[in-house]
């Protein structure tokens, strides 16, 4: 790693913690529906949609109401995305006549974007239409991301609440999210993007003839509306189907800062929001500093291992899967923000990397998607640990668990539980499934342990609603899209009931004074426990199993052993 | 129930107006009127023929021109001309015994194309396929070790081939982002406009 890269990574980081008050602060500002710079020019438009919807903005909803919201707009979401999939043959923006796609397939990619995981089994320039990517796949990219803003706002309540049992109204979030946070972001970032020479038209391809005389079919469409979008809302599935390693995704290393800053932005801006929400922003402070400890733990891990020569393609440092503009640092500072943040975009193949590197990627994601996380879903999961970490301390000092001066009891905590062990069974179980069946085993593209990485990979990239994709496998069967779809309910919904059911009873309790028995959520001391809690839990659930993978692997090759 | 059936379906066709038709179309607006070359693809033309796109790399064995990085979707679709409108890797790890066979041989027609000696090290860039299979870039490493190819095919002096290389060696952006990069479509062109 040369000098300039290092001040690459340090000018990132800088960029990332200057950013996170500045939009903290106005999303804090817009969920209160207090004045902003773009109120004069959004408050219309946010009316007649009350308007059109029947939605007061003062009527509030218990935890039900609320979650009952999210299924419905989700699902409603998901019946139009499938069958507009299903006939996308006969419909119009088509310019590459592209078929209907086939209902396995339909099922995973309406599933994977209405949960914010954006998994693509499908190659994008080669499946989808301009049609189902404009008004269906880019419409989830902002909603699905909305709908996790929304409901970590309505979690935020109910912790912080002082006046009863409601979280807010999650059709209001709704609006709000989309149109002061995620549009506004992202017509600006689209229009940087396109000025590096991210491609923006509705143009057919483009018939080159290369330098020596052959046909180069130049692909072109809506790409940089979407990229943005993809990135602000940690979606990441790609137009393109090398994702954001394609040069028309992302051209320049100006473009690939602007996006990877935009991965980490929202996801960290949320925990100031949080702060100034419950009153207290060194609550949200002592979030981001665990966060960042753990992504800054991580990223180093990789790099080291990335800068390892690979004894089994003779000593060399690899750049296989890498882009030149690029190079390892930034590819590698990308692998660890997207995997972090449940963004599963790449800019360049994590199956490629070394596998100690492809493995922190992997601890990443099977963590719980919670270092920064997806926008909102990062938070609320954060908030998990955060109270199992409260309970743990109080068990073992013998104080009587608090958090923000209400009492965490059995039923937040079995609910607490139960966010964790869904998704974390989905993605085991569903890996042994993988590995014993010869549905599971055929889609292998590598073997030996790296085969296992890869289907284990899969259903957590799944669970973890993350989407990206350890690409050697061959994902788009029958057996997988199926799998995957359901492991994506699981982490979505395994996560959201438990966690408002959690905010609908803590927002009922009364405050207790602080006395000198309560133990302090704001302190770096609370910020080790927290790390402390995060990685003995991901330990304890997923070490065998790394182990059977990345591990051995990284093993076998110092060994100069191949398959 | 009906609220929140009505509320739903409201703000989902709403939402589908503004973020799948308005937001993209006003995107394409703004970025077709201020950035129309980069918009619509960066594309090169020479007398009226579009020979590719600045961004996008292309495949050759032609000792006059400089060579692009490997591409594992091109060798994937048996080298077809139609193979580039699609992108893709190798996704092979580091265990990979196919790997190590392809870095071996890629290595092999490298120094044999360029006259090397058999323990000539050879920039990783030029071993290793690409993330997308279109990498537009090489190493000024890479593009050093084919200046006497070139040169020589094209009965030029060295010198004058280095000059070109120079002039297309792209330093990091806005001084301290990425790596210096040479753009080899743009050295090939220039390469056939002094001849």
């Amino acid at each position: 790693m040369s000098g300039l890269e290092f001040v690459q990574v340090v000018l990132f980081f800088g960029l990332l913690i200057a950013c996170t008050p500045l939009l903290g602060g106005y999303m804090a500002r817009v969920f209160q529906g207090q004045r902003t710079p773009l109120t004069f020019a959004l408050r219309p438009a946010e009316h007649a949609f009350y308007r059109v919807m029947g939605v007061k903005t003062d009527d509030e909803q218990d935890w039900k109401a609320y979650a009952g919201a999210v299924i419905a707009f989700t699902l409603i979401g998901f019946a139009f995305l499938f069958v507009l999939q299903l006939i996308q043959g006969a419909l119009p923006l088509n310019p590459a006549g592209l078929g209907n796609v086939e209902p396995f397939l339909a099922f995973n990619t309406a599933t994977s974007f209405v949960t914010n995981t954006n998994w693509q089994s499908y190659g994008g320039e080669t499946t989808l239409s301009y049609l189902t990517q404009s008004i269906g796949l880019a419409v989830q990219n902002f909603v699905s991301a909305a709908t996790g803003i929304a409901v970590v706002i309505a979690v935020t309540r109910g912790l912080a609440g002082r006046t009863g049992k409601l979280l807010g109204n999650f059709w209001v979030d709704l609006v709000r999210a989309t149109l002061y946070v995620l549009l506004p972001l992202s017509l600006a970032l689209a229009l940087v993007l396109i000025s590096q020479g991210v491609v923006q038209n509705l143009n057919a391809p483009v018939a080159a003839v290369t330098l020596s005389g052959e046909t180069q079919m130049l692909p072109g469409g809506p790409a940089a509306s979407q990229i943005a979008i993809k990135q602000l809302g940690t979606n990441g599935g790609g137009f393109f189907n090398v994702n954001s390693a394609h040069p028309f995704e992302n051209p320049t290393p100006l473009s690939n800062l602007l996006q990877l800053l935009s991965i980490l932005l929202i996801p960290a801006a949320l925990t100031y929001t949080y702060g100034v929400l419950v009153g207290s922003r060194r609550q949200g402070w002592t979030i981001f500093a665990a966060m960042l400890i753990l992504f800054v733990v991580g990223l180093s891990v990789m790099l080291l291992a990335e800068y390892t020569p690979n004894p089994v393609v003779g000593g060399l440092v690899s750049l296989e899967g890498k882009e030149l503009r690029f190079g390892i640092t930034n590819s590698v500072l990308w692998g660890a923000a997207t995997t972090a943040a449940s963004n599963g975009s790449v800019n360049s193949m994590i199956s490629s990397y070394s596998p100690a590197a492809g493995g922190i990627a992997l601890l990443n994601i099977v963590l719980g998607e919670i270092i920064f996380g997806g926008v909102g879903a990062g938070l609320y999961g954060m908030l998990i640990f955060v109270l199992l970490t409260v309970f743990l301390a109080g068990l073992m000092v013998g104080r009587s668990p608090e958090y923000l001066g209400k009492k965490v009891e059995a039923g937040e905590i079995k609910m607490a539980i139960m966010a964790v062990l869904l998704p974390s069974a989905a993605i085991l179980l569903f890996t042994a499934i993988g590995v014993t069946t010869e549905a599971g085993l055929s889609s292998r593209a590598n073997a030996g342990p790296h085969g296992f990485t890869e289907i284990m990979y899969a259903f957590a990239s799944g669970a973890g609603n993350n989407g990206s994709a350890f690409a050697g496998l061959n994902a788009n069967t029958p057996f997988y899209n199926l799998l995957i779809g359901i492991s994506m309910w699981i982490g979505r919904f395994g996560v959201i009931v438990p966690v408002l059911a959690i905010a609908g009873s803590m927002a009922g309790k009364r405050v207790a004074p602080q006395s000198v028995g309560t133990f302090p959520t704001d302190s770096p001391l609370f910020v080790l426990l927290l790390i402390a809690v995060i990685l003995i839990v991901g330990a304890l659930t997923f070490f065998p199993a790394l182990a059977l993978g990345p591990i051995v692997e990284q093993f076998l090759a110092l060994n100069v052993r191949a398959f | 129930m009906t609220k929140h059936i009505r509320a739903a379906v409201t703000a989902f066709v709403l939402l589908t107006i503004i973020t799948g038709v308005i937001y993209p179309l006003l995107t394409t607006g703004f970025g077709q009127v201020l950035f129309p070359y980069q918009a619509n693809g960066s594309l090169i033309e020479r007398d009226g023929v579009v020979v590719g796109s600045a961004l996008i790399g292309q495949i050759t064995d032609d000792p006059a021109y400089f060579w692009w990085r490997p591409s594992a979707v091109n060798a994937m679709q048996g080298g077809s001309p139609e193979a580039l409108i699609s992108s893709g890797a190798s996704n092979q790890g580091w265990t990979s015994a196919t790997l190590a066979e392809q870095v071996a041989a890629r290595a092999e027609a490298i120094r044999s194309a360029n006259n090397l000696a058999a323990d000539t090290p050879i920039p990783p860039d030029l071993l290793f396929a690409s993330a997308s299979g279109l990498d537009p870039h090489i190493s000024p490493e890479a593009a050093a070790l084919q200046v006497a190819r070139v040169a020589e095919a094209r009965d030029l002096e060295v010198s004058q081939v280095e000059a070109l290389v120079a002039q297309y060696t792209e330093a990091p952006q806005l001084l301290v982002l990425g790596q210096p990069r040479v753009n080899v479509l743009l050295l090939n062109l220039a390469l056939d406009d002094i001849q």
